[in-house]
């Protein structure tokens, strides 16, 4: 990471904005960017990559609408800042597939019906992918009757628990959680 | 947001040189402190990111404790299959805390330092003695449901939010910490964490410069362990109540038993009057009743939370009778 | 194809995050950000406001406040609905709540945006605020219409001597809170000047409205206004009309000459968007010992802003849903100085329902009946206040098949009475009624000479599935197969509809287009008949059939795309619509309406109170459905809505202060994955002749009608503790649980 003086990028002639140039890799391809500090990676994806498929949905970790996959992890983009993630791999919703070829668990979310009006979508589907992940990891969850087990058995209450992160306004729960299992169980 | 100026740190002393600038703060998960800073309620004007130190592993001690590196993410420490087998309550309380998303983000460090979500505290236009000493506490008299009902002051009547910290308590738990000096020292837990008195904005003993570098959990106390957290949604959501929970038990008798609270005051809750009424008596209700009574004897409700006291008695019963009847 | 769980066609573009929402969209160019400055007092005047230091940090280009912002057009309110006025920001130093604008700041980057927002200085003269709705209750006036234009007041029979001489008499008060829509997607607008037209990408269900509305507030002609809607992140009500956020970034992007967006935090979104006014419902119920109604009245008072009245409809399903000789309705309003009430989903049939529903189960348990049974009971034979007939009325029905689906018969007789482990679990019903509304909608299809069909209309999808069931409807109504069919939506340069909201969208658009396709096969029949190269031609018409893409008449045929090819090298297009259901005759001859049953089982802690739902059924009857798994899931997502009613949502105002309190996600809660167990919708076969042409009527709000009471009725079987205050939250349930047990 480097700095650079670059003065106001406005037409204001105040304090100048220290801008930090980072590196790393979205979905596959080495990015170089640009920031103010200040900017969240969900910012720098949708403002400055134009990934706006990574949405906004509350700015402050509450809804889950922004999850993307940091080094295979799922995390909320709106609460970390993008200079916080030079050299790591992010993969978003773009990523996963595109219309034309759409990775397993879109088809799922497609075939079960896993969304109405779609903003919250690619942060469910985000988190699908890390959570099927975390679950193949052995890792308990509050759903998991006995944590101290060293594996877990993915029943719909896990599926649920897992994803309580993931608010859905339009309530397509019963749908998600469907796609999910699908996936799981390597339908489609 | 202000701007500030950000650096990312290498190792742990370069970590706490650069913290003792002016207006610095150490970054790690950012799940509290950006949420914060969006709303302009910590307004650091250098940010030093520690998130890349080597404090991530989980290590055996000698003594048969752990030592849980500061950065290690919530996820990791929940599970760690140590942690899940000998101190299960920790485990339970990591995974019932935030998303996973928030706890694969989350640091121990930073957990142990997560501020109070009461609303008043959020909203900068509202008087907040914790945020702006001496403006006084809208929480009083105001929509208080999540407030405290034990340990409260005049100036503050805010909660702590974390779950993991309850479990540490009841485990009793050393806080490692690194000053700019270079100098390491231990703090228990219990003692980290301050009431809120007439100096609520101070919460911890933490010093300016200071840096926690791990959590050590001394040798699983015996007996079962269990945390048990009260909330009015299903999941993600910061309790109302919660109990953690040791109980040993010598043929009906409870030969040691370890309790605290979460969501009743300004730190997790360590009750040592329900300690006392259940060490060496009965494993049965009316003992776990008679410790219930004593640990809210002085609880005092604010109005919209007086709730929680008869709340907090009947989860910390229901828990004490699963733990003791499975030791 | 109608009729039939097609996959959403607008689904690969969502889940692969290509779906473009308003604050998405690039073609513009780098827009310039703005961030809204809201007041920090409830009532009251500005006395001072200073933006110079706001407007010296880095990459402001502007700061507006009602210093310098320019005049706008007034709200008008000779015109009918309150969507299509005119809706002025900064217009003056008056503080009418708490949140309401400031100032606009615009910078380069959103960092700057909001940083800059944090140094405009405001100083304030406090007033005299009524922000407590218990303490202004009684401080009410009569409104002269409630919502959509009903009355205000029904009465009919003799309600006081009815129910005097009651068998059984319920009186109880139920109260519901403020709620909010909140929908996903934030509200949010981006504009771009273009010469002297502005491009508005805005998320919101009536384009109509929007373009109108901003076309009157800066005093444009709505034509150089275009509205572009492609996407809508939910809605729920929220969106119906525009919001400060749209006035405000077109109010910047003219005066700069830049293209500007806004979107409000979620924590602005509480005190600017308006929200469900909470209401006092006193419900009155005499029934004979036999459990039929002698009298109803259902009497509610709510808030309302003072200057923007709304007036929910709270009371207006009760003048339908069961027979009683003597009845009553009634709404009130007591002003208070808050953000507006608006429509959220469902308005008035989802408060309203959540009371009734429940002095239903209250008389159910003083009589000892099963509430399946009081409700078959109480059936009317016609709308017992219109004195008209119903269209399609299958209410038992869904009573029947619904409890018999869900295993009714196992429901706990007496409250309390059954454990399974820590749960005390129960069992709740409810009933389900919903008018059906129609609105004026057109819509514009073409064929194209390479066979393709391109619907053009204004309409939006809000998750509601138009872009869906509108390729249902045309490869119907031209006999095409799905992918030959094109659905172009949400732009004011389109037919204009009614939009999406009431659940009319579906069924107005729908109609609209099938009567264009079959505008469309005329013209097409034409041509074809008139073309000597036509197999066609000559044959008689009445006998066409329009299938596989092509057109046959007894045994010849040929490919649609060739006639259109042939007699139409530019592609041929018709126009079909909708009308005013006050213009037509069945929605004055007939009480048209959809209808359910909500069954729930609950479970509570015995020791804490928690409440977790175990499963949820519902069934329904909606006339036709045009697809049965978009139409499912819509059902799906009420019914949770109605959990979260009965369960969670709450919006608390601080009554010292005006503001919403626990303005975010993480304290007003709606609910989660881990709330919601298995749930499922049923939906029964039907066609409501008189609602429309294709026998459809809506389904967005039904399924959240009813379904809290349900679930509240469910928690009263499992615990015999009856919460009237909703949400039913701990607190309100843990005093009457029983003492501890080993």
């Amino acid at each position: 990471m480097s700095d650079s003086d670059t003065g106001a990028m406005g037409r204001s002639q105040g304090e100048t904005v220290r801008l930090s140039t980072i590196r790393l890799s979205v979905n596959d391809q080495a990015r170089q960017l640009e920031v103010d500090p200040r900017t969240s990676l969900l910012d720098a994806l949708r403002e400055h990559l134009r990934l706006s498929g990574t949405k906004k949905g509350c700015d402050h970790g509450q809804c889950g609408a922004c999850t993307v996959l940091v080094n295979g992890r799922r995390v909320n983009s709106c609460l970390t800042l993008a200079v916080m993630h030079e050299d790591d791999e992010i993969v978003t919703i773009e990523g996963l597939g595109d219309p034309e070829d759409l990775h397993a668990m879109q088809r799922a979310f497609v075939e079960r019906d896993g969304f109405q009006c779609g903003y919250c979508t690619p942060g469910q589907i985000c988190s699908a992918v890390g959570m099927l992940a975390e679950v193949e990891a052995g890792w308990p969850s509050h759903a998991t009757a006995d944590v101290s087990a060293p594996q877990v058995a993915l029943s719909d209450e896990e599926i649920r628990e897992r994803m309580s992160g993931n608010i859905c306004r339009c309530a397509a729960y019963p749908n998600i959680v469907a796609a999910i299992r699908d996936t799981a169980q390597g339908g489609l | 947001m202000r701007p500030f100026t950000y650096e990312r740190a290498t190792d742990a002393q370069t970590a706490v040189a650069a913290v003792s600038r002016p207006g610095a703060k150490f970054i790690s998960g950012g799940t509290n402190l950006l949420d914060l800073m969006k709303l302009d309620i910590e307004q650091p004007s250098h940010l030093v990111d520690i998130s890349r130190l080597p404090l991530r592993d989980i290590e055996e001690l000698p003594d048969g404790g752990l030592r849980i590196g500061a950065q290690a993410a919530n996820s990791d420490v929940a599970a760690d299959a140590r942690v899940r087998t000998r101190y299960p309550v920790l485990s339970e309380a990591l995974v019932a805390g935030a998303s996973g998303q928030l706890r694969n983000m989350a640091s121990t460090g930073g957990n142990l330092l997560q501020r109070t979500r009461c609303p008043y505290f959020y909203d900068t236009a509202a008087d907040c003695n914790k945020r702006d000493p001496g403006s006084g506490c809208s929480a009083i008299g105001g929509f208080n449901r999540i407030h405290a009902i034990l340990g409260a002051s005049e100036s503050c009547i805010a909660t702590n939010p974390s779950d993991m910290a309850v479990a540490m308590t009841v485990l009793g738990a050393e806080i490692e910490l690194l000053d700019a000096d270079q100098a390491v020292r231990r703090v228990a837990i219990t003692d980290f964490y301050r009431l809120p008195g007439d100096t609520p904005h101070i919460e911890t003993v933490l010093r300016p410069g200071e840096m926690i570098t791990s959590v050590v959990l001394p040798p699983p106390p015996p007996g079962r362990q269990k945390y048990r957290k009260v909330r009015d949604r299903a999941s993600y959501e910061f309790a109302l109540v919660s109990v953690a929970a040791v109980v040993s038990t010598d043929q009906g008798t409870i030969s040691e038993a370890r309790v605290a609270f979460g969501g009743v005051a300004h730190k997790p809750w360590r009750s040592v009057e329900a300690e006392a009424a259940l060490t060496g008596r009965p494993a049965t209700m009316d003992t776990y009743r008679a410790a219930a009574e004593a640990a809210m004897r002085d609880a005092v409700g604010q109005g919209h939370n007086d709730f929680k006291i008869e709340l907090a008695k009947r989860t910390l019963c229901r828990t004490l009778a699963q733990v003791a009847r499975a030791s | 194809m109608i009729g039939q769980p097609l996959n959403r066609v607008d689904g690969p573009s969502k889940v692969a995050g290509r779906a473009p929402y308003a604050y998405e969209q690039w073609e513009a160019g780098q827009p310039l950000y703005g961030f809204i400055v809201g007041a920090t007092i409830g009532k009251g005047r500005i006395t001072r406001i200073d933006t110079e230091s706001a407007e010296r940090a880095p990459g402001v280009h502007m700061v507006m406040t009602h210093l310098n912002a320019p005049a706008q057009g007034p709200r008008d309110e000779s015109i009918p609905f309150e969507y299509w006025r005119a809706q002025p920001v900064l217009t003056g130093p008056d503080i009418h709540h708490y949140g309401e604008p400031v100032a606009l700041v615009v910078a380069t980057a959103l960092e700057q945006a909001r940083a800059a927002a944090d140094l405009v200085e405001v100083e304030y003269t406090r007033g005299r605020g009524r922000f407590n709705f218990a303490e202004q209750e009684d401080e009410v006036y009569i409104p002269k219409v409630v919502n959509a234009g009903l009355p205000t007041d029904t009465a009919v029979g003799d309600f006081d001597a009815g129910f005097d001489s009651a068998d059984v008499r319920i009186d109880q008060y139920y109260t519901t809170p403020y709620e909010f829509s909140m929908p996903m997607e934030p509200h949010a607008c981006l504009v771009e000047p273009r010469d002297e037209d502005l491009v508005v990408y805005v998320s919101c269900q009536i384009v109509d409205a929007a373009q109108t509305s901003i076309a009157s507030t800066l005093g444009l002609d709505p034509a150089r206004v275009h509205v572009v809607t492609p996407f809508v992140g939910g809605g729920f009500g929220s969106k119906l009309g525009i919001h400060s956020e749209t006035i405000l970034a077109a109010l910047a992007a003219r005066a700069l000459r830049r293209p500007v967006k806004i979107a409000m935090t979620r924590q602005q979104i509480f005190q600017l968007v308006g929200m469900r006014p909470t209401s006092s419902q006193r419900v009155r119920l005499g029934a004979g010992e036999d459990g039929r109604l002698a009298a109803i009245a259902h009497d509610v008072t709510m808030h309302t802003n003072p200057d923007v009245e709304y007036a929910e409809q709270t009371a207006a399903t009760t003048r339908s849903l069961y027979a009683a000789p003597h009845r009553l309705t009634s709404h009130r309003l007591a002003p208070l100085d808050l953000p507006r009430g608006t429509d959220v989903r469902a308005p008035g049939e989802a408060p309203g329902m959540l009371a009734v529903e429940s002095a239903m189960d209250e008389l159910a348990h003083t009589l000892d009946m099963d509430p399946v049974e009081l409700r078959i009971r109480n059936e009317p034979t016609v709308d017992p206040e219109r004195d008209v007939p119903y269209s399609d009325r299958h209410l038992v029905e869904c009573l029947r098949e619904g409890a018999r689906r869900f295993g009714w018969e196992h429901r706990p007789a007496a409250p309390a009475s059954v454990r399974d482990g820590r749960w005390l679990v129960g069992y709740g019903m409810s009933a389900a009624i919903r008018g059906h509304f129609q609105g004026p909608t057109a819509a514009r299809v073409r064929l194209e000479a390479d066979g393709t069909a391109v619907v053009e209309t204004d309409m939006t999808d809000l998750g509601t599935g138009t872009y869906t069931v509108l390729t249902q409807v045309v490869a119907d109504g031209l006999g095409l197969s799905p992918d030959r069919v094109r659905i172009e939506l949400g732009r004011s340069d389109f037919p204009s509809s009614w939009g999406s909201g009431g659940s009319w969208g579906a069924t107005n658009s729908c109609t609209a287009v099938h009567r264009a396709c079959l505008a469309l096969r005329e013209k097409v029949l034409v041509a074809a008949g008139g073309d000597t190269r036509s197999p066609l031609h000559g044959l008689d018409p009445a006998d066409a059939v329009f299938s596989d893409g092509n057109v046959g008449i007894g045994g010849a045929s040929e490919a649609v795309s060739e006639i259109v090819a042939r007699n139409h090298p530019e592609g041929v297009e018709a126009e079909g619509g909708t009308r005013f259901m006050g213009d037509d005759p069945n929605y004055t001859a007939y009480s048209i309406n959809t209808y359910g049953a909500h069954f729930a089982e609950v479970g509570v802690d015995a020791d804490t109170a928690e409440i977790r739902l175990r499963r949820m059924l519902g069934v329904f009857s909606v006339g036709r459905v045009f697809n049965p798994k978009t139409a499912r899931s819509q059902l799906i997502g009420g019914m949770i809505w109605g959990v979260g009613a009965a369960l969670e949502e709450e919006a608390v105002v601080d009554p010292r202060s005006g503001a919403f309190v626990n303005c975010d996600f993480a304290q007003y809660l709606v609910p989660v994955h881990a709330d919601v167990p298995d749930i499922d919708a049923v939906i029964l076969d039907g066609f409501d002749d008189k609602a429309n042409v294709l026998g459809a009527k809506g389904v967005g709000e039904l399924g959240i009608c009813g379904a809290g009471a349900a679930v509240a009725n469910a928690v009263f079987n499992a615990t015999g503790v009856r919460v009237r205050d909703f949400p039913i939250t701990i607190e309100k349930v843990l005093p009457g649980l029983p003492l501890l047990e080993a």
